[in-house]
């Protein structure tokens, strides 16, 4: 029964946390650096939405155009976030990294990943409807991501299974692999089936692209916004999951005392 | 070390639930180990944990010779566990089931051959399904597995339940005979009488320990204590 | 491994022999399902012949589903977990056995559902190589990759509600990758990608779910 206490081995998952970890268990606020990241977070959203807001209406897509601040932004965290469980679920399943954190980090990623790519769809959905004028078309990449919420639902759905820590941790992790490796194979799977999809967001950074250059500044600041905020709450739901596994770790002495109490008794 | 359990200070976990709560037990070779106890004071999971099957989170475990806490599927193929459940598959018949059962354990045909006949199995019972055996039925098929089997650590949990008189006479032929074969039996019941005949030492369990070590032999339950080695037969 | 797999799948096949399941009930689900899109469908205007590779694999997708929870309620007998791990069968065995023996009805299904689109849809089997190619490599990967999801919901009480939860997004690749390949072999596709890359897409499936069955069943057999 040993798990971590250090705070270390989450720097891969999110750089910002240090001194989060020596805030001592009962306190439920984060350190100094956790407390810049949501100012900075916050700070960030609040300027893609102002400057989201301020960007001229587009001929084709009319108001809706100002979408390009938030949707790509919320795609790219969503992926990230599926990446960062998969990153967490593999260093849990490699013996010598294994440390119930990963399992934390995974599903806690796993968890804002849900909220994003929900966000994605719905934000795309809204989109597309003066576009293409309907709420929801068959596109490859749409699909792929209503694919990869289905999946994710259901990883969110195991984890929320009563079982040890291990277990879940273990059941957790081969979940989250299997998940990124379908990725792909769904991937080539709608792209063959159809592609209509308007290319991909990055692409329109090529010079001589039509796009303005404020639609440009507007997205990639979504994709900063969007990062900080992910990382935001991915530091404040892994420091929950600690919390609340350190709670059960805490029963494990009493338990084994009321255990033994039972022979007195009995 | 030529023990065939040693246990110290052994934590094992159910769920959440300490069943054992830091157990210390030392079994030699040979021994026939009665281990007693009230309902949920930790026998089956004590059986299930020399087995190999329950994880041992805390302290030392050894059986046979193999760490647990190192890996403890290395200790399985040389237990035989008869649990509460069968482990049967009810949709086959008894001969297909120990077939599959024998075969997965690499026992010689010869073996089972001799083992369904020991429990009555090799008449009329042969070709029936499972689902149409009687418990006590059932229990002796499973008794035939672990026959064929022929562990080095037997670990029986409520043996006696749902055998008739002759069942159990067959089953206690079977104790003394692999004990006197050199292998341990560890049983856990609450037929304390009928136990007590088989035992050469009896332990108490209570809240995940061991509360009495068997050094205070209750004289009620002694019984005429067996010395004679018997013949295998 | 494979005398272990051979063992296992034997047992499995032999207790639905016995037991008459597959063919008593999941059988005639199959056909009920053909029978039921053709209620939803409209029968007369070649609508079900020129969607009868996608109904086809959705139906055997849907007896997938029944096929792995019923080699999941054989093996919760009481004790019988427990009997597995102490028998020293190899887990890759056991998966592989398990999943072969999920395949080989499936595979059993799959032609009993190839007759009634003929005879309920009016399909004209065409391609028979591509098909049975197709078959093969789609039920390889849906009872792998249903063996190993089967495994990670056991043991929980909702197992039959997170089955095909965890199912049915993951196979996702094999019903587009398979219908696309029938519907080439049987010439109502019309699409640019040949069935052999469809084909290269099945086979990676079923590569990636066996491989990942084969390492992970032991751990996962592990959890009491």
């Amino acid at each position: 029964m040993t798990i971590a206490t250090s705070t270390s081995d989450l720097g891969a998952a999110a750089p910002a946390t240090g001194g989060s970890g020596a805030a001592p268990a009962g306190r439920g606020g984060g350190g100094p650096l956790t407390l810049s990241l949501g100012l900075a977070a916050v700070l960030a959203l609040g300027a893609t939405v102002g400057l989201g807001l301020t960007l001229p209406a587009t001929v084709e897509q009319g108001e809706y155009s100002r979408l390009i601040a938030i949707h790509p932004g919320l795609a790219w965290a969503s992926y990230v976030a599926v990446g960062v469980t998969a990153l967490a679920s593999a260093l849990w399943l490699w013996p010598r990294s294994r440390s119930l954190r990963w399992d934390q980090v995974a599903g806690a990623s796993a968890e804002i990943g849900v909220v994003f790519t929900a966000l994605t769809l719905a934000t795309g959905s809204i989109w597309g409807r003066p576009t293409w004028g309907v709420w929801w078309v068959w596109d490859a990449r749409l699909t792929l991501s209503a694919l990869m919420l289905a999946l994710y639902l259901g990883y969110l759905a195991l984890r929320r299974v009563p079982a040890p820590p291990d277990v879940r941790a273990r059941r957790s992790a081969l979940t989250a692999l299997l998940a990124v490796a379908v990725v792909p194979l769904n991937h080539f799977a709608v792209t063959w089936w159809r592609t209509l999809h308007q290319g991909r967001s990055l692409a329109q950074l090529d010079p001589g692209n039509d796009l303005d250059g404020a639609f440009i500044g507007a997205m990639l600041l979504g994709f900063l916004a969007m990062t900080l905020v992910y990382a935001w709450l991915l530091v404040h739901r892994v420091r929950v999951a600690r919390l609340e596994d350190e709670v059960e770790e805490a029963g494990l002495v009493r338990a084994i005392e009321e255990r033994r109490r039972e022979a007195v008794t009995a | 070390m030529d023990d065939a359990v040693h246990l110290r200070s052994t934590v094992c976990l159910l769920g959440r639930f300490p069943a054992l709560a830091g157990l210390d037990l030392v079994v030699a070779r040979g021994e026939t180990l009665l281990v007693r106890g009230a309902n949920g004071a930790g026998k089956t999971t004590l059986l299930r944990a020399l087995a190999g099957l329950v994880p041992v989170v805390e302290g030392r475990a050894e059986v046979l010779g193999c760490d647990l806490r190192r890996d403890r599927r290395r200790v399985r193929p040389r237990v035989g566990l008869l649990g509460h459940g069968p482990a049967l598959y009810d949709e086959l018949s008894v001969a297909d089931n120990l077939r599959f059962w024998a075969r997965a354990g690499r026992a010689r045909p010869a073996d089972l051959g001799a083992a369904m006949a020991r429990f009555g199995l090799d008449g009329r019972l042969r070709d029936v399904l499972v689902a149409r055996l009687s418990a006590g039925q059932r229990r002796r098929a499973a008794l035939a597995v672990l026959v064929a089997r022929t562990p080095e650590l037997w670990l029986l949990d409520e043996p006696h339940a749902g055998l008739d008189a002759a069942g159990r006479d067959v089953l206690d032929e079977l104790v003394r005979e692999v004990t006197a074969a050199g292998a341990t039996v560890v049983l856990a019941s609450h037929e304390l009488e009928r136990a007590a005949g088989l035992a050469t030492r009896s332990v108490t369990l209570a809240g995940g320990r061991i509360v009495d070590d068997g050094s205070r032999w209750p004289d009620a339950l002694a019984g005429p204590r067996r010395q004679e080695p018997v013949h295998v037969a | 491994m494979w005398r272990d797999a051979v063992l296992v799948a034997g047992k499995d096949l032999r207790i639905e022999a016995r037991s008459r399941v597959a063919t008593n009930q999941v059988a005639p689900f199959a056909l009920l399902v053909l029978v039921l899109f053709a209620f939803a469908l409209d029968p007369d205007r070649g609508v079900l012949t020129r969607a009868a590779a996608g109904l086809f694999w959705v139906a055997v997708l849907l007896c997938a589903l029944l096929a792995v929870q019923r080699a999941q309620t054989v093996e919760a007998g009481e004790g019988t977990a427990d009997a597995l791990r102490l028998s020293g069968l190899d887990p890759a065995g056991i998966f592989l056995g398990k999943a072969g023996a999920v395949a080989v009805q499936l595979l059993v299904l799959e032609v009993l559902l190839g007759l009634g689109l003929v005879v309920l849809y009016g399909v004209d089997l065409a391609g028979y190589p591509v098909l049975a190619a197709t078959a093969l490599a789609a039920t390889l990967g849906l009872a792998a990759a249903g063996t190993l999801y089967g495994a990670l919901a056991s043991g929980s009480r909702v197992r039959e509600t997170l089955l095909p939860l965890l199912l049915l997004p993951a196979v996702a690749p094999v019903l587009i990758a398979a219908t696309r390949a029938s519907e080439a072999a049987l010439g109502t596709g019309g699409l640019d990608v040949a069935p052999g890359d469809w084909l290269a897409l099945l086979g990676v499936f079923s590569v990636v779910y066996v491989a990942a069955g084969t390492v992970a069943f032991g751990p996962l057999m592990e959890e009491q």
